[in-house]
């Protein structure tokens, strides 16, 4: 299968080793990966600001790199559920509507893509430590990912998941955490506790969004606890 | 930025920060939720209930004008009297009118958020009458002149300690801080109240189209004594309460009792269709129903966020908000906080002043999988947020958008982003967590990840 990789832009900037791990995972599966060099963006943030036109500018290049993918894969849970949820809505009566809906059917989520469309689970991936999971909450309620991480995290040799007692959102949301810093600083240091609580050492996630806002928490208030996105745990053999 | 958004930024950061606070909320909500599953749990089929519920409130709402009708015909039929207020003001006056026509003096009244919306209290305490909670968390912060915390629990960011000091200023009467003591201190000065008090005031948790009918659920008997001790009756409601049959409270009663207190069902479930009737040994002799639109005819026009006339005020969505549990109650300023609130005040009052209602939220959508009649909570505030930059964007930000385009989408321009970020980001310790840093409502209270030696599409690049 050809796989087309989106990189959003927090991955391709601060995280590449999330966007490598993938491509490394797929091509082992013997699939073949292509990445369009472009579009960086999918246009959440100013789709979640409430400037839709100007959402509507960046997508259209998304769209229009992506009309002849195969299957296109996300690398943020997040940036995903942008892609397959929202786009139908921010394109309804527009001239691309047709066009988001035939992308949006073809989007998946990297971990959904591995264990869903797949039949993946078992990478021969080993990580021996304890660790907890995040659920982002696009991920979650918007693509309905739930148990495609986990299964594969259960088969990743040495690793110990233990789950937090809480499901609840870290605090991020995007330009929320820009706009209410207070309010984000508070749901983030919530979840830490959460996470620190199961005594984890490392708090896994499929979405490097979120994990940025903790981890940025985590490093300015000293706790024990390091971030780490799901794709670079499987990768590791 | 509006005089409300301001406040609402000054007492987030204050609550925020208040650990107490966080402690006693989280605590009193993680209650909560383990003695909402155990209930859940105890439906056959709670996802099948809930949609039953979500397609019975959109029957009614979607037929409002014939429910209403049905509704009204057979209330008039038993003697009660209905109003209808289109306004707030118009509301207020009414229910004063009627009071004044009675010569009356002393007011009790049961919960209703509706009378918080429409500021009652205070039209009828500067009419000249005397108004007494009878709920007991309403009782509370009425003696301490704070408005409810939450629309289901209205004290319940008060410690025990805080509650018997309040009787002890106010009712000179705590003998310890006992839950049961202060209780029947409450309960001492209620009794009173209800005897000497002329009308009686309730709100509605549902209408009953087929049999014209109030249903009001409660825990403490208060609202059954408020209703049915004094001579005169006036039950104040919004028109989307409406149900559109009695059988359909057999389903909405202990979801509202489950969802919104954790209860299998509320200890008093009271249906009133009039005044005494005739060989009737109690009731009062007169009932008024006072129907309040106050701009929910605007959401009702609104295709996209009608299903917002859905709600039956159980909390839920407050109750499993992250940013609610974080700033509290107070911080909304507003009678509907939480979720529901970020959806409907701009509504009902005003987008552009209360837009931020809609902004501040994750868009987490615990919200949305919470609410028991399936409002689309999360994306109604997406678009709360897109109708307000519509009708008046902010220059900056449309600009920083609007240039945002061919940055994110072009390679060159991407590329330029990423060098001039590495230069910038070297510059960045001199200015990092300090008011001059571009990104300090970032770097205030978390670090920035640095970028990467190589990025991605760098890597991508030296592939090809």
């Amino acid at each position: 299968m050809t796989v087309t990789l989106f990189i959003p832009c927090f991955i391709d900037l601060f995280y590449p080793q999330v966007g490598v791990a993938m491509v490394r995972i797929l091509e082992r599966l013997g699939h073949r990966v292509v990445c369009p060099e472009a579009p960086a963006c999918c246009g959440q943030p100013a789709f979640n600001t409430g400037y839709w036109d100007e959402s509507r500018a960046v997508a259209e290049k998304v769209l229009e790199q992506l009309k002849d993918a195969e299957v296109v894969v996300i690398a943020s849970g997040s940036c995903g559920a942008m892609m397959k949820v929202f786009y139908p809505d921010l394109f309804v009566g527009t001239p691309h509507a047709p066009l988001a809906k035939a992308v949006a059917a073809k989007c998946y989520e990297f971990s959904q893509f591995l264990v869903d469309k797949l039949g993946v689970t078992d990478l021969g991936a080993r990580f021996p430590h304890k660790v907890t999971y995040h659920d982002g909450c696009h991920s979650l309620r918007e693509m309905q990912i739930h148990t495609a991480p986990r299964k594969l995290m259960a088969k990743v040799g040495g690793l110990e998941l233990v789950e937090m007692k809480q499901t609840v959102c870290c605090g991020f949301g995007g330009t929320f955490s820009a706009k209410f810093p207070a309010i984000s600083t508070a749901m983030g240091e919530v979840k830490c506790d959460l996470a620190l609580e199961t005594d984890a050492e490392y708090l896994v996630s499929i979405d490097s969004s979120c994990l940025m806002h903790l981890q940025g928490l985590i490093d300015r208030q000293g706790k024990k606890l390091k971030t780490i996105n799901l794709a670079e745990i499987l990768v590791q053999s | 930025m509006s005089t409300a958004a301001a406040q609402f930024r000054q007492d987030a950061r204050r609550l925020t920060a208040d650990l107490r606070h966080r402690q006693l909320i989280q605590t009193a909500l993680g209650k909560y939720e383990v003695k909402r599953d155990e209930n859940k749990a105890l439906f056959q089929d709670y996802e099948g209930a809930r949609q039953f519920a979500a397609e019975t409130k959109w029957e009614a709402i979607n037929h409002l004008d014939q429910y209403l009708d049905q509704f009204v015909r057979g209330l008039e039929a038993r003697g009660t009297k209905v109003h209808w207020a289109t306004t707030a003001q118009q509301a207020r006056d009414l229910i004063v009118g009627i009071v004044r026509g009675k010569n009356a003096r002393r007011i009790v009244k049961s919960k209703a958020m509706t009378a918080e919306e429409i500021h009652l209290n205070e039209a009828l305490e500067k009419a000249g009458f005397e108004v007494v909670e009878s709920d007991l968390g309403e009782f509370i912060v009425q003696l301490r002149n704070e408005p409810p915390y939450h629309i289901v629990f209205p004290a319940m960011h008060l410690s025990r300690g805080e509650i018997k000091d309040v009787f002890q200023k106010k009712l000179h009467d705590a003998p310890s801080d006992e839950p049961e003591e202060l209780t029947m201190v409450a309960r001492r000065v209620l009794r009173q109240k209800y005897l000497q008090a002329e009308v009686g005031i309730t709100g509605a948790n549902f209408a009953v189209a087929d049999t014209g009918m109030i249903s009001v659920t409660e825990n403490e008997g208060n609202a059954r004594l408020t209703a049915a001790l004094p001579k005169t009756m006036i039950t104040l409601l919004g028109i989307e309460k409406i149900v559109p049959r009695l059988e359909d409270l057999g389903l909405f009663l202990p979801m509202l009792a489950t969802v919104g207190a954790g209860q299998l069902i509320s200890g008093y479930n009271t249906m009133y269709g009039g005044p005494r009737q005739p060989g009737e040994a109690d009731g009062p002799d007169e009932f008024h129903v006072v129907l309040l639109d106050h701009n929910r005819t605007a959401i009702l026009a609104d295709a996209e966020q009608r299903d917002a006339l859905h709600c039956i005020r159980c909390g839920a969505c407050l109750n499993v908000c992250p940013i609610y549990r974080n700033v509290g109650g107070h911080t909304y300023g507003t009678t509907y906080p939480g979720p529901i609130g970020g959806v409907i005040t701009p509504h009902l009052r005003g987008l552009q002043e209360w837009k931020h209602l809609s902004y501040s939220s994750s868009l987490c959508g615990a919200c949305t999988e919470a609410c028991p009649v399936k409002i689309d909570l999360a994306h109604h505030l997406l678009q709360n947020r897109r109708n307000a930059t519509r009708q008046k964007p902010s220059g900056w930000q449309k600009f920083a958008f609007k240039l945002f385009a061919p940055v994110a989408n072009g390679r060159v321009m991407w590329m330029l982003v990423t060098k001039c970020g590495r230069i910038g980001q070297k510059l960045h310790p001199l200015l990092r967590g300090k008011p001059l840093d571009p990104a300090y409502c970032w770097t205030k209270t978390r670090d920035l990840p640095p970028i990467a030696p190589q990025s991605f599409k760098e890597w991508w690049r030296t592939r090809a």
